[in-house]
């Protein structure tokens, strides 16, 4: 391809002034370069602004908390004391149990749709999941309240109490009261809108993976089931990797469907079952009503820290990326 | 073919009529959620008997409302509170407020095995929000509900989780019932409540306290009677207990007619009078005081006088309360102030 393109431009003759420059850009090569370049820079300069904003406005919230901004659990509108505490809690522990529960739920799912289903049921299968991940996220919300925080309240929750609740560490993850809304209840519901977005692009990955590896392990002496795990899903390894921080990307920045059923307390607490808060729900709660400028700032600045955790976890991402791709799975 | 072509240039040339139609004035304001559903009835209302009036209202919230018309952005605001000092202050030219409806927040509750309407007194509603009170069964509760048999089951505390107008009329109220609350957690759009859940919109108040055995919950009078949900009566200052309706909100307005600052920022929770009902409020238009654009000076002048008037005959219709008379007349006067 790139030889080709070079004989191509070496063949026409060497012409020079504003003709050249036509010449040039019949071909397309240019024009393609310069669009898809500005386009490329769009994205950055979109990013930076974005960015830019955010800073600039939480001035008066940075100026007057500082790093305490981080570590104070106190928000408190009518005396003007802000803290993110309890809403990074809550938002990293929401995505935590989402992504612990999505992710087994998820892979074993296109594992099974990627290597064991007829293809007919797998696409079919498939498609149905692709039209889960379109489903508005205030769908889910409802869901939550109408099935999931009932379910939570009369069922689940009492037996996490008295299974997992009783024993001696985890127990503090599982102690009552339970109210039915919450952190583990938000984490259901994430891990339900997230799990589309795991299972749609693993198999998507894992049906990439040539017949050869599978053929060449079968050949050895694996069962299907080793060459499955021991082959298939290794080589497959970063693209799953991706289709999980995709889902984590969804999980922390999720809005409506977690302020319908994590009880919107922002406090910090060890057990799982009491109610929360997360940062993305908060400003969506209170920006509207926001009158002070202190308040505004640092709901801005809130917006700040949930890009900053999500530019730190995506980085965190690429380096496990990187480094899981060094021990192995995937030639280069 | 043709046939479309025509059709459509048709329609090209009424909209054109339409947007550029000479001498229509058009008005954009924003503010309060609360009072959209009878302000979008004013304006539609208004705009047919005055073809050449138009106002755009768009409800993002009370705190936007007063920071859109402090910018200048919009050419008048709303609010479900009223503008403090400081904000007063900070803005570059002088605000009027002008009461429009009036609003009350009641009580609702789901405790298996009662029925029946229950008593709060104001130191039961604080104590329950502030945590103090934690049991049904409690004697502050349970001694105004003579002949009720109340479990002693936990009371499990619903609030809004979204800054809203309606919890600035509830915590004013809680405010002036109670020296603690006032102390410790004071009244604003989204306090730091010591105790309980936060639901999302009147509907997510509702909806948790539906759910949930032995919850207690605060939502607006409007959606409790369109949504026939049943709720509790609240102790008034007079010591009686009363059954939020629109009358006695209007009750509690005219009992502080009197008392009304000529800047019309009053709060009217805990109205003297036997017949008002403790947790009301009025909702605001605010007027920046000099207009210089005179058609639009006019067109808001009229209708301020409208509603006032022939506007105010909507409300109960919509489940708002009507100001009561002392407060339109001092209203219609202080329209002359803009200019």
């Amino acid at each position: 391809m790139t030889a080709a393109a070079t004989t191509l431009q070496h063949a026409a003759p060497p012409v020079s002034g504003p003709r050249a420059l036509i010449q040039r850009l019949r071909h397309g090569d240019e024009i393609a370069h310069l669009l898809t370049l500005t386009f490329a820079a769009a994205i950055l300069l979109l990013t930076s602004m974005l960015v830019w904003e955010l800073w600039v406005n939480s001035h008066l919230s940075r100026a007057k908390f500082g790093w305490n901004f981080f570590w104070t659990q106190t928000w408190d509108p009518i005396f003007d004391t802000f803290g993110a505490a309890p809403f990074i809690y809550g938002t990293l522990i929401t995505s935590i149990v989402a992504l612990s529960l999505a992710v087994p739920l998820g892979l074993a799912s296109a594992i099974f749709l990627s290597e064991l289903a007829p293809r007919k049921i797998s696409d079919t299968v498939s498609f149905l999941i692709d039209l889960l991940a379109a489903v508005p996220s205030v769908i889910y919300g409802l869901l939550g309240i109408f099935i999931v925080v009932p379910l939570m309240r009369t069922w689940l929750g009492p037996a996490l109490i008295a299974t997992l609740g009783k024993l001696p560490v985890i127990g503090k993850l599982f102690a009552g009261p339970n109210y039915g809304v919450g952190f583990f209840t938000a984490g259901i519901v994430l891990a339900i809108m997230v799990v589309p977005f795991i299972i749609s692009v693993s198999r998507e990955v894992l049906l990439t993976v040539p017949r050869e590896q599978r053929e060449a392990a079968l050949a050895l002496g694996a069962t299907r089931w080793e060459a499955t795990w021991q082959v298939v899903v290794p080589w497959a390894r970063s693209g799953i990797m991706g289709s999980v921080f995709l889902a984590l990307a969804r999980a922390l920045g999720e809005t409506m469907a977690v302020t319908m059923v994590i009880g919107n307390d922002p406090k910090i607490s060890a057990s799982l079952l009491h109610p929360g808060y997360t940062i993305a729900a908060v400003i969506a709660n209170e920006f509207t009503e926001a009158t002070g400028d202190l308040y505004l700032s640092a709901l801005i600045e809130l917006g700040l820290v949930l890009f900053l955790m999500t530019f730190i976890l995506n980085g965190l991402a690429r380096v496990l990326i990187v480094a899981t791709e060094r021990g192995g799975g995937r030639p280069a | 073919m043709k046939k479309s072509l025509l059709v459509v240039s048709i329609l090209f040339a009424l909209a054109l009529t339409v947007a550029a139609r000479p001498g229509t004035i058009l008005l954009n304001a924003a503010g309060a959620t609360f009072p959209y559903p009878i302000y979008s009835k004013w304006f539609d209302v208004y705009h047919q008997k005055n073809p050449d009036v138009q106002i755009n209202y768009q409800s993002i919230g009370s705190g936007g409302g007063i920071r859109q018309l402090q910018a200048g952005t919009v050419d008048f605001g709303a609010s479900d509170g009223p503008m403090s000092d400081e904000q007063l202050k900070d803005s570059k030219f002088k605000i009027l407020h002008f009461p429009t409806v009036l609003g009350a927040v009641i009580p609702i509750y789901n405790i298996p095995g009662v029925s029946g309407e229950l008593n709060f007194t104001q130191k039961a509603l604080a104590g329950i929000y502030l945590g103090t009170i934690t049991k049904w069964n409690d004697p502050e509760i349970a001694n105004a509900n003579s002949g009720v048999k109340l479990p002693g089951s936990d009371i499990v505390v619903v609030h809004r989780a979204d800054g809203s107008g309606t919890t600035y009329i509830f915590t004013d109220f809680l405010s002036s019932a109670s020296e603690a609350w006032k102390g410790k957690v004071g009244k604003g759009t989204s306090p730091q409540w010591p105790v309980g859940l936060g639901g999302k919109g009147n509907e997510g108040v509702a909806g948790l306290v539906k759910q949930t055995d032995g919850s207690i919950g605060y939502v607006e009078l409007i959606y409790a009677v369109q949504n026939n949900i049943s709720y509790g009566k609240v102790q008034n200052a007079s010591g009686k207990f009363v059954k939020a309706d629109l009358a006695g909100v209007t009750a509690a307005a005219a009992a502080k007619a009197k008392e009304i600052p000529d800047d019309f920022r009053v709060s009217i929770v805990n109205a003297p009078g036997a017949a008002a009902y403790p947790i009301s409020s009025f909702t605001w238009l605010l007027v920046p005081a000099q207009i210089s654009d005179g058609a639009k000076r006019d067109a808001i002048k009229g209708f301020l006088k409208w509603m006032l008037t022939d506007g105010q005959g909507y409300n109960e219709g919509l489940s708002y309360a009507k100001l009561p008379k002392p407060v339109v007349d001092k209203e219609l006067k202080a329209i002359s102030q803009i200019q």
